[in-house]
């Protein structure tokens, strides 16, 4: 078994339910953090982490930049900033153009992450109408992390899996049930 | 493209030494991605190459910390930060025969018109200096000539809405071809000026500074001297105005300044 340090996940239109099925059986002890890029509006009133935390046990923020990388935590990227990962595992945020029509952009955290973590690194993506992610997986794979992608059949949006997939870089295709499993097994090898 | 942490530092104390421009304390994780975008734009190979493109070659060398550097802003960007700055600052400005504000990392412009706009609604454009800043002398260039695309038009209608402005925001600028210029009368009070954050020292001393979406681009020790020479650049109970997701957390200043609209992130020197 793997072990890993961080686990990124990309989701774009379709994706809140489908993190809603992998995190809930997650504990409030779950050793690894997790950084979420879910695309999102530019909106005042969006709920995002609200929504998020009334299914996990575990603390869901939004990412702060300088903000150090902790276990026990759901991370996600504000919404109108690109989230990155600066060699001391801690937060930046730019407000560099959309990648993707994206900002944030799951690639720019990917390819970020990427020199960082190399092999202890577990991206994961899912659902959603764009490429956002391929590049960055690709970066991901250069530095031996590893890679899933949520099986485009039961995709609510296939797009993104199936392009990432298409480009090579996902080690295993798995339904959300099986992620959900990936997960809760990781914790028990660490 | 990859770039290895080792080859940028070098790179960056080259450039700081030969140039004077100093990025060696900017948060790298986005400088890289940067970088390495100017390289693939280019068609260069490696950080070495770069670098024999730009020691000769001042053109080069300007077109690469344009590249480098993030520009991307909006007029009324954030509408209620400005809300919020035309609640609590406004009342305080009128208190004062005349008033200086700084913009620092103005970019190309639109942020200083924000401001030009709403003093003006609130009467006190006459009585105001704006000093409007940034190290990149091509964005200052657009931010005078006070020239935008129309198409960015509708977005910023649709902020000075939210913003909860007076008037019909067209009548602020005129529309010719496939651009807006922005009326003469908005800028007669607006000074732009190269000033480097990293490198440069106070020059004058303000009511009001405005700094948004330039610290995070920062390291901590960078944000640190920075948020130091506002505090040194403000009058007693000065205001400043940071961006969304930006805050004096990690600077030694915190405790000298009061929250004035925490989650704007509006302060005041105290
Ligand atoms: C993302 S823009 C922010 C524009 C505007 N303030 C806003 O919030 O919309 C960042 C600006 O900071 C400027 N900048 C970067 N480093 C700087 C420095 N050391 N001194 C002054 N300006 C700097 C860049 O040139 C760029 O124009």
């Amino acid at each position: 078994m793997k072990s890993f340090r961080i686990i990124l996940i990309g989701s774009s239109a379709g994706g809140l339910q489908a993190i809603m099925q992998i995190l809930p059986e997650l504990s409030k002890e779950y050793p690894i953090p997790i950084i979420l890029v879910q695309h999102r509006a530019k909106e005042p009133k969006d709920l995002l982490e609200e929504v998020l935390q009334h299914k996990t046990k575990l603390k869901v923020k939004q990412a702060d930049e300088k903000e150090k990388i902790l276990p026990g935590h759901i991370y996600v990227a504000p919404p109108d900033y690109h989230l990155l990962i600066e060699q001391n595992e801690t937060f930046s945020l730019s407000s560099d153009e959309p990648v993707q029509y994206s900002r944030p952009s799951i690639d720019v955290l990917f390819e970020s992450a990427a020199s960082v973590y190399g092999a202890s690194l577990l991206a994961i993506i899912l659902t959603g109408a764009n490429q956002d992610g391929t590049q960055g997986l690709k970066a991901i794979k250069s530095k031996n992390g590893y890679t899933i992608s949520q099986n485009p059949k039961e995709a609510t949006f296939q797009l993104m899996p199936e392009s990432a997939i298409a480009s090579n870089t996902i080690d295993k295709v798995l339904n959300l049930n099986e992620i959900k499993q990936f997960l809760i097994n990781l914790s028990n090898h660490v | 493209m990859e770039v290895e942490e080792h080859q940028l530092w070098g790179f960056l104390e080259k450039l700081y030494l030969n140039f004077g421009y100093d990025f060696r304390d900017y948060a790298r994780a986005s400088l890289k991605r940067r970088i390495c975008h100017y390289l693939q734009l280019k068609k260069i190979n490696s950080l070495h190459e770069l670098w024999e493109t730009i020691e000769s070659n001042e053109l080069a060398l300007e077109q690469m910390i344009q590249e480098i550097s993030v520009t991307v802003t909006e007029m009324f960007r954030d509408p209620t930060f400005f809300k919020s700055l035309n609640k609590h600052v406004i009342p305080r400005l009128k208190t004062y025969p005349f008033f200086k504000v700084w913009v620092a990392g103005c970019a190309t412009g639109e942020e200083v018109y924000t401001i030009a706009i709403i003093l003006k609604e609130a009467g006190l454009l006459e009585r105001s200096i704006i000093y409007a800043t940034d190290i990149n002398q091509h964005s200052l260039k657009r931010a005078s000539d006070g020239i935008f695309p129309i198409d960015s038009m509708k977005n910023y209608i649709a902020n000075y809405q939210q913003y909860g402005g007076l008037g019909e925001f067209s009548q602020y600028y005129s529309a010719k071809y496939n651009a807006v210029m922005m009326n003469k009368d908005l800028s007669k009070n607006i000074v732009f000026a190269p000033h480097n954050l990293a490198v440069d020292h106070v020059f004058n001393e303000f009511e009001l500074i405005i700094c948004r979406n330039v610290l995070i681009y920062f390291n901590q020790n960078l944000q640190n001297k920075v948020i130091n020479l506002f505090y040194q650049s403000l009058c007693d109970f000065g205001y400043l105005g940071l961006g969304s997701k930006e805050s004096l957390l990690f600077t030694d200043k915190r405790k000298n300044f009061v929250e004035i609209d925490r989650k704007e992130k509006l302060f005041m020197k105290s």
